[in-house]
């Protein structure tokens, strides 16, 4: 286990690396850093100075090592719009995007485990197949339509909900500010929640179920009816367990795929998180920006995936070790 | 075989295909029919846009803005010879439509080839040759496969834009999209195939024509891959409608196909900004082609697993 987690922290750093090698490469080609700092009116020769100064003339490698350093120290370098570091401006926007990401996984582990089971238990019934048209229907619908037809609904037509921005929010701790106490904040989350939840939300009702239907046909679970448990706590207790496990793995992934979905609904709920502070970043071409988010979504990439694999190597006992690569 | 020992007997390949399992479980599935012929429809529709398109959308001249925002023709200001109305641009909707969803269409078979080809050759190489190789090639693409593909595109159609300007960028939208699509998703060609050739190359078959002299390439790409079609097939169907609902996304945060050659994305996206004012068709009539598009595909690819039922690779 020791020698497989180490293997697997050897290969995130190995990844990280590439990531800031690819980030670096976009800072020095995208947009110059003089023209920012000192406008056109600046002499050719001053210019060359400043290029010394700032170590623009140095070396790849070093100008990598410096660039390494820094990004190490937590410092991206300073947003050409907000005048502010890249990362504090990223930091101050995050909180936004993880309460979207909470609000959908609630909505996605509250719904698609009672619809997958109960699909599973009974897959003939008429509700089973309704749940399995919808969820082909919903895999079948991009997010930002569903999203855009929800605003059409509940905001122009009904006008019971908001369409746009976060509302009211409460200052929970440094730059955390949440939607969650608020009635205002739960009325503008939900459709952005339901939107980004829309997408993943098939995906893991069919996933449950085909896992589920798997596992109650095993040796066990026809034991355990044998014996005279209760057929709920056979579902929801001895079979629902071991469905979990390829669930963590899916699972883990479609964080990282949340995270891509996050810049659609931002964009159009203008959810002033970071997917949507992206998209501006690019149209400005606030480069320092770019590179800091570029280099925040590749670590979130980095860490989910090596945590869940090291989970499903804890909860699963079966893993052997020699598959994990130890 | 059963094959006939009387020429004349001998049935046509058209009524072989015809009568055959497959064949016979398609006409047993109202779904897959209903699917297939809507698939059928739009795809010719839009294969000859050029002569059903009563304009072209892609000539500026073609429209004018004193026509925008018409609705369609049966409600009430709308004109006849704008059957779903004008877009924000008096550009004739239908017209518009039925080039896009071509664009559509095209991005999505085509990246999709480009995953095929990329992640068959690889999965090939990986099973066959084994050992390093082997490892190297499959470390790279689980690590890929951990990076959402839209996250990759969208970063990297982000950064394309802002280097070269959206000018330059527009011009090679349609191939710079099929590229990062393409690209992106080879793993899921590559595993499955790579699954097939390390179970079938123990057989003895392949120590067969091994002895008989054939060389890798031909053992590999004659014997063995002709094993990994039916998966290759129900992970095609899913690939077309991923790749087609990824475009529509790009399009939509504006880093796909410009608004002058406008795909499905691009036409939603441009007609959100009307919503709130009424326009509802701009949005809303391309979004139920690009639904009904993508779910006729789901559908068809649905039916395909449960007929040929192939062991695809699980994580």
């Amino acid at each position: 286990m020791f020698a497989y987690l180490v293997k697997r922290l050897f290969q995130a750093a190995a990844v990280m690396f590439v990531i800031s090698l690819i980030s670096f490469a976009i800072q020095d080609n995208l947009g110059d850093p003089l023209r920012e700092l000192v406008g056109q009116s600046v002499s050719e020769e001053t210019r060359d100075e400043l290029r010394d100064e700032l170590g623009l003339n140095d070396p790849f490698l070093v100008q990598y090592g410096r660039f390494l350093g820094n990004a190490v120290r937590g410092d991206l370098g300073t947003s050409y719009f907000f005048k502010e570091p890249a990362l504090t401006v990223i930091l101050k926007k995050l909180p936004a995007t993880l309460e979207l990401v909470a609000g959908a996984t609630i909505i996605i582990i509250g719904l698609s485990i009672p619809l997958g089971v109960y699909t599973a238990i009974k897959p003939n019934s008429i509700m089973s197949r309704l749940i399995m048209g919808i969820s082909i229907v919903g895999i079948s619908v991009p997010v930002f339509l569903t999203a855009i037809g929800m605003i059409f609904l509940f905001s122009v037509e009904l006008r019971w909900l908001p369409s746009f921005g976060r509302g009211d929010t409460v200052d929970v701790i440094g730059y955390w500010s949440t939607n969650f106490l608020t009635l205002d904040g739960w009325q503008h989350i939900l459709l952005p929640s339901v939107a980004l939840a829309s997408i993943m939300l098939p995906l893991f009702i069919r996933l449950i179920r085909s896992e589920m239907m798997e596992t109650l046909q095993s040796e066990y679970v026809r034991y355990a009816y044998a014996k005279g448990i209760a057929p709920r706590r056979i579902w929801f207790v001895h079979a629902l367990k071991n469905t979990l496990l390829p669930v963590i793995t899916v699972g883990g992934v479609q964080i990282g795929t949340m995270v891509a979905y996050t810049i659609l609904t931002e964009t159009v709920f203008q959810w002033p998180g970071m997917g949507f502070m992206f998209l501006e970043a690019v149209n400005r071409v606030d480069t320092p920006l770019i590179v800091a988010y570029l280099i925040v979504v590749g670590f979130i990439f980095v860490v989910t995936n090596t945590i869940v694999d090291l989970i499903y190597g804890l909860v699963n006992p079966t893993v052997k070790l020699s598959r994990m690569g130890a | 075989m059963n094959s006939l020992s009387d020429p004349h007997m001998e049935p046509s390949r058209l009524s072989k295909a015809w009568n055959s399992n497959m064949a016979y479980s398609f006409r047993k599935n109202p779904v897959a029919v209903v699917s297939l012929i809507i698939f059928a429809v739009i795809f010719f529709m839009t294969l000859f846009a050029p002569l059903i398109a009563p304009f072209d959308p892609y000539d500026p001249r073609s429209f004018d803005i004193m026509l925008s925002e018409i609705p369609p023709a049966w409600s009430d200001g709308g004109e006849a010879q704008f059957i779903f109305g004008t877009d924000d641009q008096g550009r004739d909707l239908w017209s518009a439509i039925l080039y896009g969803t071509r664009i559509s269409i095209f991005i999505g078979l085509a990246a999709v080839a480009l995953q095929a080809v990329l992640g068959i050759t690889m999965g090939l190489i990986a099973g066959y040759v084994g050992g390093r190789v082997d490892s190297i090639l499959m470390r790279v693409a689980d690590i890929q496969l951990s990076f959402s593909t839209l996250m990759v595109a969208i970063i990297f159609l982000a950064i394309t834009q802002a280097v070269f300007g959206s000018e330059t960028f527009n011009q090679y939208a349609i191939y710079m999209l099929v590229a990062v699509i393409g690209i992106a998703e080879w793993p899921q060609y590559a595993r499955t195939v790579r699954a097939t050739v390390l179970a079938e190359k123990k057989k003895e078959y392949v120590d067969a024509a091994r002895v008989m002299g054939f060389g890798p390439l031909r053992i590999m790409v004659r014997h063995i891959l002709p094993n990994s079609v039916s998966p290759i097939f129900v992970i095609s169907t899913v690939q077309v409608a991923n790749a087609i609902i990824s475009e529509a996304s790009l399009s939509f945060l504006g880093l796909g196909m410009p608004v002058s050659q406008p795909s499905l994305g691009s036409l939603i996206s441009s007609g959100f900004d009307y919503i709130f004012s009424g326009s509802w068709w701009i949005t809303t009539i391309p979004g139920v082609v690009l639904v009904v598009l993508v779910l006729v595909i789901n559908l068809l690819g649905d039916w395909l697993r449960d007929v040929l039922n192939p062991k695809l690779y699980k994580g």
